[in-house]
């Protein structure tokens, strides 16, 4: 019996274009103890775009995941920023509004489901990392420590802000969790102006110049602080910053070329997984400076 | 009484080049706000520090800064919470050794004049004047005022609440990278009107809009203006609105790829419940290329564009196959979960609420009533004044640059909880 288990929503993104997320998750919370029970029957969340084209489908659609969730009798776990600021937007208007909950309901009601406010949580995995799993006790399963490795936090959007949407009240140092976990896990974490700023990912259908010089410009920052990767908790992010790397570098005119890993990976990493197995070479930004960097350590 | 530094950034253009740091020591109750500390600083060391600053109530919006890097009202900003956010652990080297400072600098994304004075005019001003902010109606004047039904006002009051501080605009991530995106001040504006029943140029200002490259499809959805923002505006929210408005009232087919964006996210779910991104590049770029629709020059451009990322994502093994790239591969959801997921587009997609929180306020804890009660929204959600237990400060005074439009009467009872 593990000692933590989540009704486990992985997202579109880290099941399409970054597999290396859900496989590298997958490992990561057997090692530590945590049972996924994934929600395979649960839907995307809109990513903000559905509900921005309509409100009360976006509502419905991720009501009906957390009453999926609810189905297990599990708290909800989701490895996406993107999926977390999504969700917890139409879980914070159907919380909100007795009526408007009764009547989403009654929309999930033929597929034998109900969403009930009180006592449901979902958090991210770096949330279930610091609040449920605890850094102490992710210090201890450090097998091999990042000494040396400088890491640029990324949070992404989504996770960070608003700020009255996304449990403050309860844990105010939610914007600082990302360092901490770098720091628990041995790492050094480096200081740059990216870090709460955009990825500009989702613009990048629509406005790609403006989206890709947000991305290369927090990549250009990151190096110049001397950093050797950076680590987001959301795939979307990743897709900016690692798979449209080079085009950023076009954009921004100079030379980048810095890994960008997914929280999963970093925890991994540090728990002794090899870089292969945690799908790394998948990356588009090679990832060959981590894996030499850490080296010296492992062989120690 | 307790004593602070507040680290400000100086720039003093007629005695001195560039701008430079300095500290100052004040000594205050925790509960006067950041204002109050800019000047005491300024009565008893140096009379030259330059701030704007009137009302210091949050009402005249002359005071928007910087503080600890939040953009905000300094006179809305209590000096002992802002201690207190500059000695958390981990941001911008507190914890280290002395007391950490409170750090003062001038709002972003705009020229700085003096001190913590910025050039309002030339970024913000331009940009309100660029979503023509007054009211353009058809046909002759009525002989007496105009007349609406107070509901169809309430979905601008959140709009209307704007008091031009520019702390918004200081904010913008996405106007930090394109100094021409139309920002989220002008365009929280623009749905003021575009969603006011007397307005006779709603499509033609949502086609300027949308098609506009450093329009409402420039914003990168990053929230940063829903927390700056100090009278619970969200101007995010309202530019969203403009997208709906857009695409969906008014099925404007933009050069941006806006409209094909969204209508294919849209119809990707629907049909598959997850997305699969390599039918999301293709539709939005080029919905239909097989039928109805030609792709705009805009979206064949982007296409190409997207070729090489592609090619390096097969490369990794990233897209794992080329198969990948092809649209229709994607699996679907398992049993008959995908036909939940249509039916709940069915309804959504005719009855479709919009439940503003600004205006309906947030029911308090232990607030809900009996379950099971007969619950069928209103198309669009009336205000109840008398709703209990409301979090955050009331939030609908009326900004001294709009042109009177009729009170309603029915003030938002909540802003940002």
């Amino acid at each position: 019996m593990a000692d933590l288990s989540y009704a486990y929503w992985p997202g579109c993104v880290s099941r399409g274009f970054t597999p290396e997320l859900h496989g590298s998750m997958a490992l990561v919370a057997d090692r530590l103890g945590i049972e996924l029970v994934e929600l395979d029957r649960a839907n995307c969340t809109g990513a903000g775009v559905i509900a921005e084209h309509n409100q009360e489908l976006a509502d419905t659609l991720n009501t009906r995941t957390f009453a999926l969730a609810q189905q297990t009798g599990l708290p909800m776990m989701n490895i996406c920023s993107t999926c977390q600021g999504a969700q917890s937007e139409c879980q914070q208007r159907v919380d909100a509004d007795s009526d408007y909950r009764g009547h989403i309901n009654e929309q999930l009601a033929p597929e034998g489901l109900k969403y009930e406010r009180d006592g449901f949580t979902n958090k991210n995995f770096l949330w279930v990392l610091v609040e449920d799993y605890g850094l102490d006790k992710l210090k201890q399963q450090v097998q091999r420590p990042l000494e040396g490795l400088r890491v640029g936090p990324f949070y992404g959007c989504y996770i960070l802000r608003p700020r009255h949407r996304l449990g403050y009240e309860d844990h105010p140092e939610r914007d600082l969790y990302l360092d901490r976990v770098i720091e628990a896990l041995g790492g050094q974490v480096v200081e740059y102006d990216g870090a709460r700023k955009c990825c500009g990912f989702p613009i990048v259908t629509m406005a790609r110049e403006v989206s890709l010089r947000q991305a290369g410009t927090h990549i250009g920052d990151a190096l110049d602080a001397g950093a050797d990767c950076l680590v987001t908790p959301c795939p979307l992010c990743h897709l900016n910053l690692d798979m449209q790397q080079p085009e950023a570098a076009k954009i921004v005119n100079r030379d980048l070329g810095l890994a960008v890993l997914h929280l999963p990976q970093l925890v991994g990493l540090a728990l002794g997984f090899s870089p292969k197995e945690l799908g790394m070479g998948k990356h588009i930004a090679s990832t060959e400076w981590v894996h030499e960097r850490l080296e010296p350590v492992a062989a120690a | 009484m307790a004593e602070y530094t507040l680290k400000v950034r100086r720039f003093q253009p007629e005695t001195r080049e560039g701008p430079y740091w300095e500290s100052f020591d004040v000594e205050l109750d925790p509960t006067l706000s950041v204002l109050d500390g800019i000047l005491q600083a300024k009565d008893r060391e140096d009379g030259s520090l330059a701030v704007r600053c009137s009302c210091r109530a949050a009402i005249c919006g002359s005071c928007g800064m910087k503080i600890n890097g939040q953009s905000g009202l300094a006179c809305k900003t209590q000096i002992g919470e802002a201690q207190a956010w500059a000695e958390r652990e981990g941001v911008d080297g507190a914890g280290e050794g002395s007391k950490p400072e409170i750090v003062v600098e001038p709002m972003g994304n705009m020229p700085v004049v003096k001190d913590l004075v910025t050039d309002m005019e030339s970024t913000h001003w331009t940009k309100i004047r660029r979503v023509t902010p007054w009211l353009l109606p058809e046909g002759d004047p009525p002989e007496r005022e105009y007349v609406v039904p107070p509901e169809s006002m309430i979905d601008v009051t959140q709009a209307m609440a704007c008091i031009q501080c520019g702390a918004c605009v200081s904010a913008c991530l996405s106007m930090e990278a394109d100094p021409d995106f139309i920002g989220p001040a002008a365009l929280a504006k623009a749905y003021r009107f575009v969603g006011d029943p007397r307005d006779a140029q709603t499509k033609q200002r949502l086609h300027d809009l949308a098609n506009d490259p450093h329009g409402i499809y420039d914003c990168t959805h990053c929230f940063s203006c829903i927390d700056a923002c100090p009278k619970g505006v969200a101007p995010m929210d309202q530019i969203m609105r403009l997208r709906r408005a857009a695409t969906d009232d008014h099925e404007i087919d933009d050069v941006n790829n806006g409209h094909r964006h969204e209508a294919a996210f849209t119809k990707i779910i629907e049909k598959k419940g997850t997305l699969d991104e390599a039918l999301l590049l293709q539709e939005s770029y080029a919905a239909g290329i097989k039928g109805k629709l030609m792709p705009s020059p805009g979206a064949i451009k982007g296409l190409i564009g997207s070729i090489p990322t592609a090619i390096r994502g097969i490369k990794t093994g990233k897209m794992r196959s080329l198969p990948k790239l092809i649209p229709g591969v994607h699996p679907k959801l398992p049993g008959d979960a995908q036909s939940h997921v249509k039916r709940i587009y069915a309804h959504a997609e005719d009855h479709e609420v919009e439940l503003n929180l600004y205006i309906k306020g947030e029911e308090a804890e232990g607030d809900e009533p009996v379950e099971e009660a007969e619950a069928t929204p209103e198309e669009r959600v009336e205000p109840e004044p008398d709703e209990s237990e409301t979090k955050g400060p009331a939030g609908a005074e009326h900004g001294q640059a709009d042109p009177g439009p009729p009170e309603t009467g029915r003030p938002g009872p909540g802003g940002a909880a």
